[in-house]
C-alpha cells in the first residue's frame, strides 16, 4: 500500500568503488537517502565528496572500472542496482532524467535542436509519428519559454541559458517522474541562473516532478530544496529540511560550510574558514572523516566512526559531539 | 590613504576585430568589431579595493588586462601614479611591472607544470635580479609563510600537480607579491575553488592587503563576494560601467535598473528568503551590435524612447555614487 509520503527514490547503504593502480577509491561509502514524490532533495558537497558519483549511480551510469559495490537504489520499490541492463535503459530518460552541468558538451553540435528531441522520442517510443513528435516538441519548447521556430537551429546558435533550458526540456519530454540535476547552473550567469531556478520551480508544479539537485552552490539549494543532504568524503554527514540545515545546522562541517559563504544580505566582517582538506579515499582514516579539520574534535572521533542518526525530528547528523539535539561544545 | 589616485583610467576603449564571412560584412557595410570595453573611466586610491562586477561578456576582464597593459587599448589612457601606461615604451613598462601584478582565475593553468612552486614564486625575483640566489630563496620562504604554504621547506620543491587547487592559488598569490607590488589585479581568483577554499583565499587576500598596504582591482561575477571584499564596486554591462560607488551605497541603494536586476537575481543562502525573481526580459545582446543609446534599454522595465537615442552619462546620485541612467 502506498501513502502520500512514500519515498519515490530510496537509496540504501550505497557504496561505489573505483579500483585504481594504488588501491581502491571508496568514492561513496554507505550512504542512505530518501526522496518523497514531488519533493526536491539538495545534495551538497565540495569536489570529491562523492555527490556526482552518487547521482550517476542512481541511473547506473558510473563509468567502469567504477562500480556499485554494495547497496540498493530503490525507485518505486524496484532495485535499479540489480536491474538487467535492458530494463535499465527503459528507466533512463523515461522514468528518470538527468540534466548535466555543461549543456554545450551534452548537446551534439551537428544536430539541430529538434533532432535532439526526435532522437529521445524515437528511442523510447519507436512507433511515434513525426507529426505527433513535432507537436510534443512545440509544446515543450513553449513550456520552456523558447519560440518554437528556434527548433531548427544548432546548439552553437543558442545562448548558454537557452541551451540549459533545452537540456531540461530533453529531460522532460518523456514526462519522467524524477529529474537529477548535476550542477545545473554552474555554467550560467546570475540573471540566467535565477531564471533557470524560477523555470525549474514552475516545471516541478506543472509536471509534478521529483527533483534531486546535486551542487556545491549553497545559494542554489537554499532557493530550491525541501530537504538537504550534506556530503563529506563519500558519506552523508547531515540530512534535514533546508531551513534546519541553514538555520540550525548540527554537524561541524555543515556549520563551517554555511559560515564560510558570503551572504549579500548580511554585513559580514569575517568569514569562518576551515583549514585543511578532505582525506584521501583510498585509505580513509578510521573514525570520523572530518575529525582532522574539526574544531570540536575529541578522542573518540579519531577512533570510532559516528553513525548518521536522528537528533531532532527529521534531522539526522553523524557526529559524536551532538547530544540532546545540540552540538555540545564541551568535552 | 592619500588623495592622489594610484590608478586612473580614462575613457578606455577596446575593440576586437571579428573575422566573419564576407557576406555578413557586406550586410553590415563595415568591418565587424566586438565592442568589449566602451568608454570606461574610474580611479583607485592607494589602499583601496575596487570590485569590478558583471556577467560574462561585460568586459570586466578586458578592463583588468588593459589596466596592466597586458593588451593595448583602442583609445583612452591608464595613469599609474600619473604616468600614462598606454604610451610607455616596452623598457619603461618593464621597469614598472614589479609594482603591478595579476592573479588569474585558474591557478593550475597559470603555473608551469615543469617548475617547482618555489622556483615559480622566485621567478620574478630572478628576472629582475633581486639580491643573490640565497636571499631570493629567503624571500620565497617568507612569502610562503605569509600565504599559508607551510611547511615552506617541504613544499618548496613540490610541483603544481602535487599540491591542491587551494594551495596552487596561494602559490599564484605569493608569486604576484614577490616583487612587492603596490597594485594587484585579481581576476576571479576564487571562481574555480571549492566553497571552503574560497573563504580561505578571501581571508588571505584581506590579510595581505592590510599587511602589505596593497591596492586591488577585484574582478568578479559574484556580487556577494564583491560586497564582502571591496570598498567600492563598479557594475559593468556590455562594456560600460553603469553604476559605481561605495559598496554600502551600491548594495543598499542601487540606482541603475541593471544593478537592481542583478542584485535581485543573486541567490541568497537562506531558505527563509525565497522569492520569485523579477528578471529583465531577454538576454544580453551581442557586443558586435550593441543597442543604441543606453545598452540596457531593450531589457529595461523603465525604458523610454529617449533611452534609445543617447548614451546616458554617469550622474552623481550620492556621495561618490554614480549611475548612468536617464531617469536620474
Amino acid at each position: 500500500m502506498s501513502t502520500m509520503s512514500e519515498a519515490l527514490l530510496k537509496i540504501e547503504d550505497l557504496s561505489i568503488d573505483y579500483p585504481i593502480a594504488i588501491g581502491t577509491v571508496h568514492a561513496v561509502r554507505g550512504i542512505s537517502l530518501e526522496v518523497e514524490a514531488g519533493q526536491t532533495l539538495g545534495v551538497v558537497g565540495e569536489s570529491g565528496s562523492g555527490k556526482s558519483t552518487m547521482g550517476l549511480a542512481i541511473l547506473r551510469l558510473v563509468r567502469a572500472p567504477g562500480k556499485i559495490s554494495e547497496g540498493r537504489v530503490l525507485f518505486e520499490g524496484k532495485d535499479l542496482a540489480s536491474l538487467p541492463e535492458e530494463e535499465m535503459r527503459k528507466v533512463r530518460g523515461k522514468d528518470i532524467a538527468m540534466v548535466f552541468q555543461n549543456p554545450l558538451t551534452s548537446l551534439n553540435p551537428l544536430m539541430r535542436i529538434d533532432q535532439h528531441f526526435y532522437e529521445v522520442l524515437k528511442t523510447h517510443k519507436p512507433e511515434i509519428k513525426k507529426a505527433e513528435a513535432r507537436q510534443l516538441i512545440v509544446k515543450i519548447l513553449e513550456d520552456l519559454g523558447i519560440e518554437s521556430r528556434r527548433m531548427g537551429v544548432y546548439p552553437h546558435q543558442l545562448s548558454g541559458g537557452m541551451r540549459q533550458r533545452i537540456m531540461i526540456g530533453l529531460g522532460l519530454v518523456l514526462h519522467p517522474k524524477l529529474v537529477i540535476c548535476d550542477e545545473p547552473t554552474t555554467a550560467l550567469d546570475v540573471i540566467v541562473e535565477a531564471g533557470f531556478i524560477d523555470l525549474l520551480k514552475r516545471l516541478q508544479k506543472e509536471f509534478s516532478l521529483t527533483i534531486v539537485v546535486i551542487t556545491h552552490n549553497l545559494g542554489l539549494v537554499a532557493e530550491l530544496a525541501d530537504r538537504i543532504a550534506v556530503m563529506y568524503a563519500g558519506q552523508v554527514v547531515e540530512n534535514a529540511t533546508a531551513s534546519e540545515i541553514f538555520h540550525k545546522p548540527l554537524h561541524p562541517y555543515t556549520q563551517g560550510l554555511i559560515a564560510c559563504v558570503p551572504n549579500i544580505d548580511l554585513d559580514q566582517q569575517t568569514l569562518t574558514t576551515m583549514e585543511g582538506s578532505p582525506p584521501g579515499l583510498v585509505n580513509p582514516p578510521a573514525g570520523c572523516a572530518f575529525a582532522p579539520r574539526c574544531p570540536h574534535v575529541m578522542g573518540r572521533c579519531r577512533i570510532q566512526e559516528p553513525e548518521l542518526i536522528e537528533h531532532r525530528p527529521g534531522h539526522k547528523a553523524a557526529c559524536w559531539k551532538i547530544t540532546h539535539g545540540e552540538l555540545n561544545h564541551h568535552e | 590613504m592619500n588623495d592622489a589616485p594610484l590608478l586612473e583610467v580614462k575613457d578606455l576603449v577596446k575593440e576586437f576585430a571579428v573575422r566573419k564571412n564576407p557576406f555578413d560584412k557586406a550586410l553590415a557595410g563595415t568591418d565587424l568589431k566586438v565592442h568589449a570595453v566602451d568608454g570606461v573611466s574610474f580611479s583607485l586610491k592607494k589602499g583601496e579595493v575596487l570590485g569590478l562586477a558583471g556577467e560574462s561578456g561585460s568586459g570586466k576582464s578586458t578592463v583588468g588586462r588593459l589596466t596592466l597593459r597586458l593588451m593595448d587599448p583602442t583609445a583612452g589612457r591608464v595613469d599609474f601614479e600619473g604616468t600614462d601606461l598606454t604610451t610607455l615604451s616596452e623598457e619603461a613598462l618593464r621597469r614598472l611591472r614589479p609594482r603591478m601584478q595579476m592573479v588569474f582565475q585558474d591557478p593550475l593553468s597559470s603555473l608551469s607544470p615543469r617548475m617547482s612552486i618555489g622556483a615559480a614564486i622566485r621567478h620574478g625575483l630572478d628576472v629582475h635580479h633581486v639580491g643573490d640566489r640565497h636571499e631570493r630563496n629567503d624571500v620565497v620562504r617568507s612569502l610562503m609563510d605569509d600565504v599559508g604554504l607551510t611547511p615552506a621547506d617541504f613544499l618548496f620543491q613540490k610541483y603544481p600537480h602535487q599540491i591542491s587547487g587551494g594551495q596552487a592559488q596561494r602559490v599564484v598569490i605569493a608569486r604576484a607579491l614577490a616583487l612587492n607590488p603596490d597594485f594587484v589585479v585579481a581576476d576571479e581568483p576564487i571562481a574555480m575553488a571549492d566553497v571552503s577554499v574560497r573563504a580561505l583565499i578571501m581571508e588571505l587576500l584581506k590579510k595581505l592587503k592590510d599587511k602589505r598596504d596593497l591596492t586591488y582591482l577585484f574582478i568578479t561575477h559574484d556580487l556577494a563576494t564583491a560586497k564582502y571584499l571591496c570598498d567600492r564596486v563598479a557594475v559593468m554591462y556590455l562594456g560600460r560601467i553603469v553604476e559605481i560607488g561605495p559598496k554600502d551605497e551600491v548594495f543598499r541603494h542601487p540606482h541603475h535598473p541593471y544593478t537592481k536586476a542583478l542584485l535581485n537575481a543573486v541567490p541568497v543562502p537562506d531558505p527563509g528568503r525565497r522569492r520569485t525573481h523579477e528578471l529583465p526580459r531577454g538576454e544580453i545582446p551581442s557586443a558586435v551590435f550593441p543597442p543604441s543609446g543606453c545598452h540596457f534599454h531593450p531589457r529595461c522595465p523603465f525604458a523610454m524612447p529617449a533611452c534609445q537615442e543617447a548614451r546616458p552619462p554617469l550622474k552623481n546620485v550620492g556621495s561618490g555614487h554614480q549611475s548612468a541612467c536617464i531617469l536620474e
